[in-house]
């Protein structure tokens, strides 16, 4: 059999989603965000909000996330996604409106953004990407940091007496009477592509059938600020990351009815 | 409700001239001395009449970027603030102008710097004209000196900043803002529809209906020669905006020797100390700048030609007065009066200054 006998339309069982640009990716090999910018794509995708998606891209690693899933974006300052999400919500409330935003953007800088936006309910989606160092400056300690965790910043090691303890911050929002659904994803083995997957279409219908603020954490590599091939980082993150931060839901109103 | 008068004070009035004109939102943090806008949006409700979202926003900075994605959107949003609130407002008022978005923006001043007085000051003049966060950039700076030019300069900052895309400010003091007076609102506006707002703002981001390509607003450009060209294209607007924006009022210009430089407040008071010289057989003349930026530095120059002297008198330590000197070239001397800490001059106190610093010398 030759190769065009088995490419054909009906053969086809994967295909890169439609809203996915062809634009060449600045995220380094081994890097969790292009599988989560493949998921979002696909989400709204499938739910059929390509017309009314607007996305706030961060400051960090995926500034330039607008330049990779074709939707409408703007580029917030950097932590104030949640502010712009929250107007640009409350202007358009039949828009699908969500901010994908890293550690430093969402658990530094922008905490109190992202704490009140979370509080008062606002009927956004949030996309956090937890990697544990500052991977567009160039690898500096982020709240996430891992106690010993090296990094520019750190370079002998975080150390609670010198730069305070790492931050889980999605548990804080889970307490808030303002979230719907809390969760934590990671996108390193195919089973828990298909759960963040899940997550994100979840947070995403939450926000369109105005329950609240959802949040979906995903524990991500950053290989090249952690000095890990691909491979190890994913190892070091099951092995270390996941103990400070543990996969699974944090909250869900829907699953107490 | 056409020409009906009623009586309020100029916060209020810049809270009934936003729904009056059809704002989409207003995002605020309570500071004194502007409160009354955020309350009197409360009180008023506009969200069951117009659709007005009123948000109050757990911070400066927050608001400030509520208001730049809502700029982001074509939709008519504005904040208002008062000195320390619009200090942390710097970052946003460089990211919407960087972002080329259309947006109001009010400081009711008090005196600084620091927490510094919740009374009246003109000291945020520098940070308002010059562009008070990073970079180069400039909003359109109205300043009103009446509660009726509070209610029109509302609609007249956002026609401005949409047509420029570019921000807008209103830039007054505290006591403008406390001031009850006589004001006639304007008519009620319909809020725009969302198809009038994709016409008016292709630009918008509003979501790819009929699949149109991508909206993007950004103010990032990591490409040296694109930047450039941003900037380019940033100053040309500026210009475009210098050469048919420039607002000023001209009282008695012609027949004075003396001529005072002043603005809101200042000029109402300056405007009794004309009276007042004119008992004494001193003529002074007025150039009141309604637009702080762009400056009136034409009509200034032509209004000082054969004058003995400029008086500028303002509640800072003289911030004004830099562009008036550079206006009339240094031709004739121009000399300051200011007062701060909240405290504002009487028209007496004007008069004795102007007198001993351009008369008896």
């Amino acid at each position: 059999m030759e190769n065009n006998d088995i490419i054909r339309p009906e053969n086809l069982v994967y295909k890169r989603p439609a809203l996915l640009s062809e634009n060449h990716m600045h995220y380094c090999p081994g890097c969790s965000h292009g599988v989560v910018h493949k998921l979002v794509a696909e989400v709204i995708e499938e739910m059929g909000l390509a017309e009314s998606a607007i996305g706030v891209a961060p400051v960090g690693c995926a500034v330039f996330a607008y330049n990779y899933i074709d939707i409408d974006w703007m580029e917030a300052a950097h932590g104030r996604a949640t502010a712009m999400a929250t107007a640009a919500k409350r202007l358009q409330p039949d828009k699908l409106v969500f901010t994908y935003q890293g550690d430093g953007d969402f658990s530094a800088i922008g905490t109190c953004e992202s704490i009140h936006s979370c509080n008062r309910g606002e009927n956004i989606a949030i996309i956090f990407i937890n990697n544990a160092i500052y991977g567009m400056t160039g690898g500096q300690m982020a709240p996430t940091t891992l106690l010993g965790q090296k990094t520019a910043t750190c370079p002998y090691g975080r150390r609670a007496d010198l730069n305070g303890y790492p931050l889980a911050i999605t548990p804080l929002l889970a307490q808030l009477d303002g979230t719907c659904y809390v969760t934590r994803q990671s996108v390193h083995k195919p089973a828990n592509v298909r759960k963040a997957k899940a997550a994100i279409k979840k947070a995403f219908q939450n926000s369109l059938d105005g329950k609240g603020t959802s949040v979906v954490e995903i524990v991500a590599t950053c290989n090249t600020g952690w000095k890990l091939t691909p491979e190890k980082a994913n190892l070091w993150m099951e092995e270390n990351m996941f103990a400070k931060y543990p996969l699974g839901d944090l909250k869900d109103v829907d699953a107490k009815k | 409700m056409k020409d009906q008068v009623t009586l309020m004070k100029g916060n209020e009035a810049l809270a009934m001239a936003m729904i009056r004109y059809g704002a989409d939102g207003y995002f605020g943090y309570p500071i004194t001395p502007q409160s009354e806008v955020l309350e009197k949006l409360e009180e008023e409700m506009p969200w069951d009449t117009t659709g007005m979202v009123v948000l109050q926003a757990e911070s400066e900075v927050s608001a400030i970027n509520m208001v730049y994605a809502g700029a982001c959107c074509g939709k008519a949003v504005c904040t208002s603030t008062s000195s320390p609130g619009f200090s942390l407002m710097q970052e946003g008022m460089s990211y919407m102008s960087a972002s080329e978005v259309p947006a109001l923006v009010i400081n009711v001043m008090r005196g600084g710097p620091g927490l510094g007085t919740i009374h009246p000051s003109q000291a945020d003049y520098f940070q308002a004209c010059k562009g008070g966060g990073h970079g180069d950039y400039h909003p359109i700076v109205l300043a009103p000196s009446s509660v009726q030019e509070m209610a029109d300069f509302v609609g007249l900052a956002w026609d401005l900043a949409f047509k420029y895309r570019c921000v807008s400010m209103i830039l007054v003091d505290g006591l403008i803002g406390q001031m009850m007076e006589k004001v006639v609102l304007p008519e009620q506006k319909p809020r725009r529809t969302e198809d009038q707002i994709r016409e008016q703002c292709p630009w918008a981001i509003n979501g790819r209906k009929g699949m149109r390509p991508k909206n993007i607003i950004t103010s990032l450009e990591l490409d040296d020669d694109k930047m450039e060209a941003n900037n380019e294209r940033f100053q040309a607007t500026y210009r475009e905006i210098e050469k048919n924006e420039v607002r000023c009022e001209l009282v008695n210009t012609d027949d004075c020797d003396y001529l005072m430089v002043a603005f809101g407040s200042m000029a109402r008071i300056g405007m009794k100390t004309m009276e007042l010289a004119a008992e004494e057989g001193i003529k002074i003349g007025l150039v009141r700048p309604i637009t702080l930026w762009p400056f009136p530095t034409k009509e200034i120059a032509e209004a000082a030609k054969g004058k003995k002297g400029v008086f500028v008198p303002e509640l800072s330590c003289g911030q004004m007065i830099e562009d008036v000197k550079l206006a009339v070239e240094c031709k004739l001397p121009v000399e300051f009066y200011g007062r701060t800490g909240g405290n504002v001059p009487s028209p007496e106190e004007l008069l004795d200054a102007l007198k001993n610093k351009l008369i008896n010398k």
